[in-house]
């Protein structure tokens, strides 16, 4: 047993979508390992099956065969919601589009998947936390700010801290700074690099080999299959 | 997501779009609201049906003879002569269920005499003093006659207002002596004011005397009117129901019928009046005075009751069937409106489902699972009518008052129904909310993100 554990390994993934009698091939087969800390950048051309390896990954979708294991737990075939669950507990997601809930203060906003964890917290304890993850990213002066009346940057660095509210091992970005101009789009992709450094595992998902940088390895899928990096 | 942070979060939901809530909401605020004022209006109406009815004396019934058959013509109550002193005294005595009892004799169209003037009330009583108990009339002023008057045939009265307000203008009539033809009477006690009765007649356009006194010393005698009855020509019950041929009681002794100065033994009333001890037991009470009352008569079991009894909850259930009808009428039109209050409220959750979808999608994916989806919309639809509900309930109760204070309909407020709007906007919620709430819970997070 290595010292870095494997926190996510799929094996001959595929997916199929079928639209009436014809069958369409999405995912053709994938392997991939990825590490506890690791930094990734899921990279390929729209098409290519990117999305949804990202929505299986994410526990958002279903493969229709192969393995998904996620710190060691088989998830290709939980159902939904053991997937919810998992989602609340274990992932993060960042979107491209924020997604935050309008005319809901930042703080709000960040404590709502809380609301969703089994056993409960308390309203002060998910304050508490909620206050936490907004100082993780600097903007604790903003907490009781509506997300109109926050900078596209700030409403994405809500939205991260939206994600780390519940100490989530794993971190999805979708392009995160893909509405973002360039120089907030660095004081973002600075953000996950030291969210990264605390020992998260970041997986991102992006076209620009720019942002890709950022990452310490990059997958790349062409045509339902990982052409390069899917092993270290 | 517990029960308490559903509510919170559905809460929150609502408050994004207050204007809209309360819009959403009118339709059940109109259909409670109408459905809380049919109720109090109907609820008063029947109350004051009741409270009229308990005046007359609900637990009240009423004995009347039974008629004649003359040639196959049936002659109308009152044409036969069939109740006795005997049998009242027998009502009171054998049947448990009858509370008080009394004779009535009737005696109208006499003349009041009293100084100058001179009035032709509208009713003359002659009962015993437990009538007025019967009837729930108490006195005004002086005091009602007593048993040892009544079976000494004291020449007493009690008078009604109306009758104090023409023969003796403001000047109290206690002690003072009036005259119904030749006999003069004392007059005891006025009775309360009651008002007329609701066929408009004046009830305090009324004297009340023994019946003892009014029989042997009124119409006791041949100068009776038409509608006065007539009675001591027979003084032998063989003369009495000469058509049966049969002696029903020991023959009078010869000195009885000669000497006119004694008062007959054998005497009819016109009607009894009796209360049972509570309403309900007005039914019970008829059963046992039918059968005691056959029984006293000797009627075979083929042959037709020879009296009739009536009484008060008969009238009472007549009138209170018109306002439940009503009442139920003017219910189902509310009723109607709440269901389309509540197709209404399910018209919005559906476009806020719609609207909502990428938050749909976003608390999916951090980790909603369907089930909490569905509640929180389903709360969220409940919240909404819970609110329109409690509204409608105020503005039902201020549309009562309203009424009330402008058109004076007697209202009366329902706890009842105030449950049940609470329980049927609820049930609306829950009905009309859970269709959108399942399509919300239905969406997939991958296509709800993405939504636009």
């Amino acid at each position: 047993m290595s010292k870095v554990s494997k926190l996510i390994e799929l094996k001959d993934i595929t997916k199929t979508y079928f639209l009436e009698e014809l069958s369409v091939p999405v995912l053709k087969g994938i392997s991939l390992e990825i590490e506890q800390g690791d930094y990734v950048a899921l990279m390929g051309a729209s098409g290519s099956g990117k999305s949804t390896l990202m929505n299986i990954l994410g526990c958002l979708d279903r493969p229709t065969s192969g393995d998904y294991f996620l710190e060691g737990e088989e998830l290709g075939r939980a159902s939904g919601d053991k997937r919810a669950m998992i989602r609340n507990r274990k992932i993060g997601f960042v979107f491209q589009s924020f997604n935050l809930l309008p005319r809901t203060s930042a703080i709000e906003n960040v404590i709502m998947p809380l609301a969703y964890t089994a056993g409960g917290l308390s309203a002060a304890e998910r304050r508490r936390r909620g206050m936490a993850a907004l100082e993780q990213v600097g903007l604790t002066e903003r907490a009781f700010h509506h997300p109109s009346q926050l900078s596209g940057g700030q409403q994405q660095r809500v939205a991260i801290a939206r994600a780390l509210v519940n100490r989530p091992p794993l971190i999805f970005a979708d392009e995160p700074t893909g509405n973002l101009d360039s120089k907030t789009s660095i004081e973002v992709m600075e953000m996950f690099s030291a969210l990264n450094a605390e020992g998260i595992t970041i997986i991102l998902v992006t076209h620009s080999d720019e942002i890709a940088n950022y990452a310490k390895r990059a997958i790349r899928v062409s045509d339902g299959l990982v052409v390069d990096g899917g092993f270290k | 997501m517990n029960f308490f942070n559903t509510i919170v979060t559905a809460l929150k939901a609502l408050k994004r779009n207050p204007t809209r809530a309360l819009l959403t909401t009118l339709g059940i605020v109109i259909g409670i609201a109408a459905v809380i004022t049919m109720m109090e209006i109907g609820n008063g109406s029947k109350t004051s049906v009741r409270t009229t009815i308990e005046k007359m004396g609900a637990n009240t019934g009423l004995i009347l003879p039974g008629w004649l058959r003359r040639g196959g013509v049936a002659m109308g109550y009152g044409s036969r002569v069939s109740l006795t002193p005997a049998d009242a005294d027998a009502v009171g005595r054998e049947c448990p269920s009858v509370l008080h009892y009394s004779p009535v004799v009737r005696a109208s169209t006499q003349q009041l005499i009293f100084g100058n003037s001179n009035w032709v009330p509208q009713q003359i009583y002659g009962i015993a003093p437990e009538y007025l108990q019967i009837r729930n009339w108490r006195i005004a002023e002086g005091r009602s006659f007593t048993r040892e008057e009544m079976e000494s045939n004291a020449r007493v009265c009690v008078i009604g207002a109306t009758v104090v307000r023409e023969l003796f203008g403001n000047v109290s009539p206690i002690d003072c002596e009036l005259r119904i033809r030749d006999v003069s009477f004392r007059v005891v006690g006025v009775l309360h004011p009651k008002g007329s009765n609701m066929m408009g007649m004046d009830e305090d356009d009324v004297l009340l005397a023994p019946w003892t006194t009014i029989r042997m010393r009124i119409t006791g005698r041949k100068t009776g009117t038409a509608s006065s009855t007539k009675s001591t020509p027979a003084s032998k019950p063989s003369e009495l129901y000469a058509a049966t041929g049969v002696a029903l009681f020991p023959e009078p002794e010869a000195s009885l019928t000669t000497d006119k100065l004694l008062i007959p033994k054998f005497t009819y009333i016109d009607q009894i009046v009796f209360s049972a001890s509570t309403p309900a037991k007005v039914k019970q009470a008829e059963k046992e005075i039918t059968a005691l009352l056959r029984e006293r008569h000797r009627l075979r079991p083929m042959e037709d009751d020879d009296f009739r009894i009536r009484n008060s909850s008969d009238f009472m259930s007549m009138l209170n069937s018109t306002t439940l009808l009503m009442t139920n009428l003017l219910l189902g039109v509310a009723l109607l409106s709440l269901i389309v209050g509540g197709v209404g409220i399910m018209n919005i959750m559906l476009v806020s489902v719609t609207e909502r979808t990428r938050e749909i999608g976003l608390r999916m994916a951090v980790g909603a699972r369907s089930s909490d989806i569905l509640k929180q919309f389903l709360v969220e639809s409940i919240i909404l009518c819970l609110v329109g509900g409690i509204i409608g309930i105020l503005t039902g109760h201020g549309a009562a008052l309203l009424i009330n204070y402008y058109l004076k309909w007697p209202i009366e407020s329902s706890p009842g129904a105030v449950v049940a709007a609470v329980g049927v906007s609820v049930f609306v919620g829950v009905v009309f909310g859970f269709y959108p709430a399942w399509k919300a819970s239905k969406l997939d997070p991958i296509d709800a993100l993405r939504y636009e």
